[in-house]
């Protein structure tokens, strides 16, 4: 049997769909795939489409890739329109004169911005708001303009707007309206909106018919109003509605709507048989839909009509959530209380800015509608009752009431059924979410590209993430990512607010933004903000109390209450003299020593008393702290480098030092690792590290989010053949990034592995400064470097903190419970035997005695 | 029967929210302070971790209860009554403690 060959005219949102639909399913074999699209490019996301302005790429875009249709032998055609459809012979033709026979032809061609038929409005600078090469001429028209005019203030309108602030232009909406988003919102909606957005310094002009385009005085444009008055502005946006794409249907003989739109029935199928329309250009039951998410549910019928399957379309929700301008507005079913004897309940805030009306049912049981703005939260569990008809449990008020004491909304997930849909764009339901957690998924990312869900418009996302938080619980699984009982946020969400408010001391932060005590949770993470934002001394008064075990005494306390001393050695560099002097003190304080994995000396079991002593002798030899107990630097491990090995490209021990010595004391989430390399064959083992630097012949490459430990982690490859002073820059910028977004105790790779779009996400940070951040992130690192100071010999000039050093406050006595076995002419804390048992869950574990070996001489 | 308060050391020498340890009666005593001034003592002696280190924890307010995290393994000891709230026979002992004429004392 031949395949069938089906022709998708349009390669947009929709037309994609219905193409990954029928690759995935499972009859895909006996079908043969042609696209055509007008656009130079395949199908990328137009709902995420203003993006472009704040940073995304047309590569972060795109929902697809030719790899893609290629492995997929799925055939497409860009940048050629269909111009013909021959409906007797089967076949289409294109601009560029290309015919292509098909046996199911489907018209996914979408839609146009309308624009009003005003004179003057075919002028250089007037424009529209749908392509990418839309937004490229908006950009290019902005760059000689100072004044923008959005024309409608609809959804897109607003979007629009938005975009012409951030590029930098006076704003303003024109609306025909009385009110924005005529639409979605009611009276009371659209004016809280219209305030909100006055407010932010768009001009928002409503009841205003635009007559024409002229000439400017002050700019270059003049737009005159039917009601008399005028707006001047160096460019327009139109973005007064848009009109399906139906000419094709429009020119043979295909029915369309009397107001346009490809007429189709419940199987997506138009008056020809054989041919389907599916997303903005198909009209059913008198509708248009302008959203992706039934464009979705068409493309899926569509292809269960073609093969054999009997899924219809009955209709789709048109809620919608989403933040324009920065303002959340939410709609959700009758918003406008059209449907007879319907109750409605409203809420206004107006010193906070919140607008909410509820529609009910005239028994007052069942939601059909509501509208928000300024606080949309109950977006979820409204839009869920609406559409499951599920009874309002309790009163309907306290859904719209701010929470009060008593008066908290009573409808959990947990209310919902299996079936519940929770992404309209992806019919995902809960089901589905909990499928998936069950599977493994048991973070957001995970859900996302096991389900889709969250992948379409995202207006699911906070509901998405309540169902898996609920089945995560179910499991029996901790979710909550607060810091502790005592703050509800984030460690980045505080972190936020430790660097916008200057918050210098924990007690300032848990007055203001949390609750109680503290534990030993939040203080050592606050303790770490406070010393990676202002590097102040830890052990100063307001921060003692929030030093954990090891920071407080500026050293690793052991099994038995003892402490480890390690001074800094930068690169495993050590002078023979330095060597000699370390030799002096551990014999002085007979302590057992050795030379760590990270390439420098660490004593052992020295008593609390004794680490001043020590550290004053240490500061004479010229030793500094080396952080072997912070969240913080460790080391820098190198190899001998170019200096003497015949391989090394670059100084890797110059570069190692110099890399230690900067970041020496510098605070982190979690304790942080380098390494220098000088060649490729790695002898530092920096790909293991933290930040690892390998010398190539044109300069360092740059590898971040390695980690050994627990679970090993390949570091990543970051950036090539980079100068030292650019090597420092990013490094700078990574540490710093790390520092504010990573939780408390999460290592980069961890850190890495949870980034939402991964390494070249964080490329986009550090290296095209996406976010804007970069100066700031520069400006971070410098002040904990101006800050330095080595907090060791700042403890043995301070009399007050050498008070605490004594095992004892009211004696010289010492901790006469500490006992010691010689070990390899060394002492060691004894270990009982009983112990010994326990590790080995009950059975001593037998162990050759070599206690002797190797006795020194 | 009356106590017989003994000086510890100064009021001036405790730091909120942290502990120093005590040799009292052949005995090592942690003594806290909190963050109204409050002082608390409890032994010094870990029996989770099997070391003499209470008083270098981190003081800790663990579901409305005012503890100590062990510096070791991070058991909470509750102040107040000495017990451990993970391990509840590794509770530890209290002590009489007061301040006075700005002299912390233990009886
Ligand atoms: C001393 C040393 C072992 C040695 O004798 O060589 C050591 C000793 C300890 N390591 Fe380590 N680690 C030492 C090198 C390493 C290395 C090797 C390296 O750095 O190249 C690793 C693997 C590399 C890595 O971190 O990616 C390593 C992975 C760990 C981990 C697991 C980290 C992870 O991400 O999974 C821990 C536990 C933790 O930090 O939570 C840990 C924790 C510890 C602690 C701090 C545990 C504790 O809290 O008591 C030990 C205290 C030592 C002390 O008192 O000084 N140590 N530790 C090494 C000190 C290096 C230094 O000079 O500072
Ligand atoms: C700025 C903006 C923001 C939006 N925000 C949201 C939102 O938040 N939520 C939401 O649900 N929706 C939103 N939308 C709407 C959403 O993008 C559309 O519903 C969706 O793109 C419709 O998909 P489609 O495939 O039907 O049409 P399109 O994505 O427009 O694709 C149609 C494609 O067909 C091509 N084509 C047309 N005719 C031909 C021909 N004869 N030959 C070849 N190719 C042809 C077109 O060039 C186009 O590439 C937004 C739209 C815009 C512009
Ligand atoms: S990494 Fe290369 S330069 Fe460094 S010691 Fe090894 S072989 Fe020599
Ligand atoms: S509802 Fe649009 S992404 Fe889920």
């Amino acid at each position: 049997m031949s395949k069938q060959k089906l022709v998708v005219v349009g390669n947009g949102m929709v037309g994609h769909k219905f193409i990954e639909n029928m690759v995935e399913h499972p009859d895909y074999a006996n079908y043969e795939i042609v696209t055509f699209s007008e656009e130079p490019r395949l199908a990328y996301d137009r709902v995420q489409l203003s993006y472009y302005f704040s940073g995304k790429t047309v590569d972060d875009l795109m929902l697809t890739s030719p790899d893609y249709y290629n492995e997929n032998g799925v055939r497409f055609i860009v940048n050629d329109k269909v111009v013909a459809i021959d409906s007797i012979n089967n076949k289409i033709v294109t601009a560029n004169g290309r015919e292509e026979a098909y046996d199911k032809l489907i018209l996914a061609t979408g839609s146009y911005p309308f624009v009003p038929p005003v004179p003057g409005r075919e002028q250089a600078h007037c424009l529209v708001y749908r392509t990418i090469e839309d937004l490229e001429a908006i950009t290019a028209s902005a760059q000689g303009s100072t004044v923008g005019v959005v024309v409608g203030g609809g959804l897109l309108g607003l979007e629009a707007a938005n975009a012409l602030k951030n590029l930098g232009l006076e704003a303003h909406v024109v609306e025909f309206a009385p009110r924005l988003m005529a639409v979605q919102l009611d009276e009371g909606g659209g004016e809280l909106l219209r305030a909100k957005i006055e407010s932010l310094g768009v001009g928002v002009h409503t009841e205003k018919n635009t007559t024409e385009i002229v000439k400017g005085e002050t700019c270059r444009y003049r737009m005159n109003f039917a009601d008399g008055s005028h707006l001047e502005t160096d460019m327009i946006v139109f973005s007064a509605g848009i009109r399906p794409q139906d000419e094709l249907a429009r020119q043979f003989n295909i029915d369309i709507g009397p107001r346009g739109g490809i007429q189709i029935n419940n199987y997506c199928q138009t008056s020809i048989e054989n041919i389907y329309a599916i997303g903005e250009c198909a009209l059913w039951d008198n509708k248009i839909y302008g959203l992706v998410a039934p464009g979705y549910q068409m493309a899926k019928v569509a292809v269960s009509h073609i093969t054999g399957e009997a899924v219809e379309f009955t209709g789709a929700d048109m809620s919608t959530k989403l933040k324009l301008l920065g303002v959340d507005v939410a709609s959700i079913g009758d918003a406008q209380a059209r449907t007879p004897n319907c109750l409605s309940y409203t809420y206004l805030d107006q010193h906070k800015g919140v607008y909410k009306r509820l529609v009910v049912s005239p028994d007052n049981k069942k939601v059909l509608g509501a509208v928000m703005v300024g606080d949309v939260d109950a977006y979820g569990n409204l839009l869920q009752m609406m559409l499951g008809d599920i009874e309002i449990p309790g009163t309907p008020e306290a859904f719209i009431l701010p929470a009060m004491e008593g008066a908290a909304p009573a409808l959990g997930v947990d209310a919902l059924p299996d079936s519940a849909q929770i992404c309209s764009c992806h019919s995902v339901t809960k089901g589905d979410i909990f499928e998936a957690v069950k599977g493994g998924c048991t973070d957001l990312s995970g859900i996302k590209s096991c389900t889709k869900a969250v992948t379409g418009c995202g207006g699911c996302a906070a509901m998405t993430t309540q169902v898996m938080n609920a089945a995560l619980t179910e499991m029996g699984v901790e979710v909550n990512n607060n810091l502790c009982e005592h703050f509800e946020y984030t460690r980045q969400e505080l972190f936020d607010i430790v660097r916008s408010k200057k918050i210098k001391t924990f007690e300032q932060l848990i007055n203001t933004h949390g609750q109680g005590k503290g534990c030993e949770i939040c203080k050592p993470a606050v303790g770490s903000m406070l010393a990676t934002h202002w590097n102040d001394y830890i052990l100063a008064d307001e921060h003692l109390q929030l030093q954990d075990t090891n920071d407080v005494f500026l050293a690793n306390m052991q099994k038995d209450g003892t402490y480890s001393v390690v001074p800094r050695m930068p690169a495993g560099e050590v002078t023979p003299d330095q060597l000699i002097a370390l030799g002096q003190i551990g014999k002085e304080f007979n302590l057992y020593t050795k030379i760590t994995g990270g390439q420098r000396v660490d004593f052992f079991g020295a008593q609390l008393h004794e680490l001043p002593i020590i550290w004053e002798k240490l500061i004479d030899a010229g030793f500094e702290t080396g952080h072997a107990y912070g969240k913080s630097l460790r080391t820098v491990k190198s190899c001998v480098g170019s200096t003497w090995c015949r391989y090394g490209m670059l100084d890797s021990v110059s570069m190692a030092v110099l890399l230690e010595m900067r970041y020496k004391g510098m605070r982190t989430p979690h304790k942080v690792k380098m390494a220098v390399s000088g060649c490729t064959r790695e002898c530092a083992e920096a790909q293991s590290k933290d930040v690892g630097v390998i010398a190539t012949d044109k300069g360092w490459n740059l590898y971040v989010c390695g980690n050994g430990g627990m679970k090993p982690r390949h570091a990543d490859l970051f950036a090539s053949d980079l100068d030292d002073e650019t090597l420092i820059k990013y490094v700078d910028r990574f540490y710093m990034f790390y520092s504010h977004t990573a939780d408390r105790l999460q290592r980069t790779s961890v850190w890495m592995d949870n980034m939402e779009g991964g390494l070249d996400y964080l490329k986009s940070v550090i290296i095209e400064d996406k976010l804007g951040i970069c100066e700031e992130l520069e400006a971070d690192m410098q002040r904990i470097i101006d800050n330095y100071e080595c907090e060791w010999k700042k403890t043995i000039n301070s009399k007050e903190r050498l008070k605490r050093f004594a095992h004892f406050i009211n004696s010289d006595a010492t901790d006469d419970t500490l006992a010691y076995v010689a070990e390899r002419g060394q002492p060691r804390a004894r270990i009982d035997m009983a112990a010994r048992a326990k590790i080995g869950k009950g059975e001593i574990i037998k162990t050759l005695d070599i206690t002797d070996v190797a006795e020194p001489v | 029967m009356s106590e017989v308060w003994t000086d510890i050391c100064q009021f001036s020498d405790l730091v909120k929210n942290t502990g120093v340890c005590a040799l009292h009666k052949g005995e090592q005593i942690a003594i806290f302070i909190d963050d109204e001034s409050q002082v608390y003592a409890i032994s010094n002696y870990d029996p989770c971790g099997n070391a003499y280190v209470l008083s270098r924890g981190i003081v800790s307010d663990y579901k409305g209860k005012l503890t100590v995290a062990s510096p070791l393994y991070k058991q909470h000891f509750d102040l107040t009554t000495g017990e451990c709230l993970e391990e509840p026979k590794n509770s530890v002992k209290t002590f009489p403690v007061r301040i006075e004429a700005g002299k912390v004392q233990l009886a």
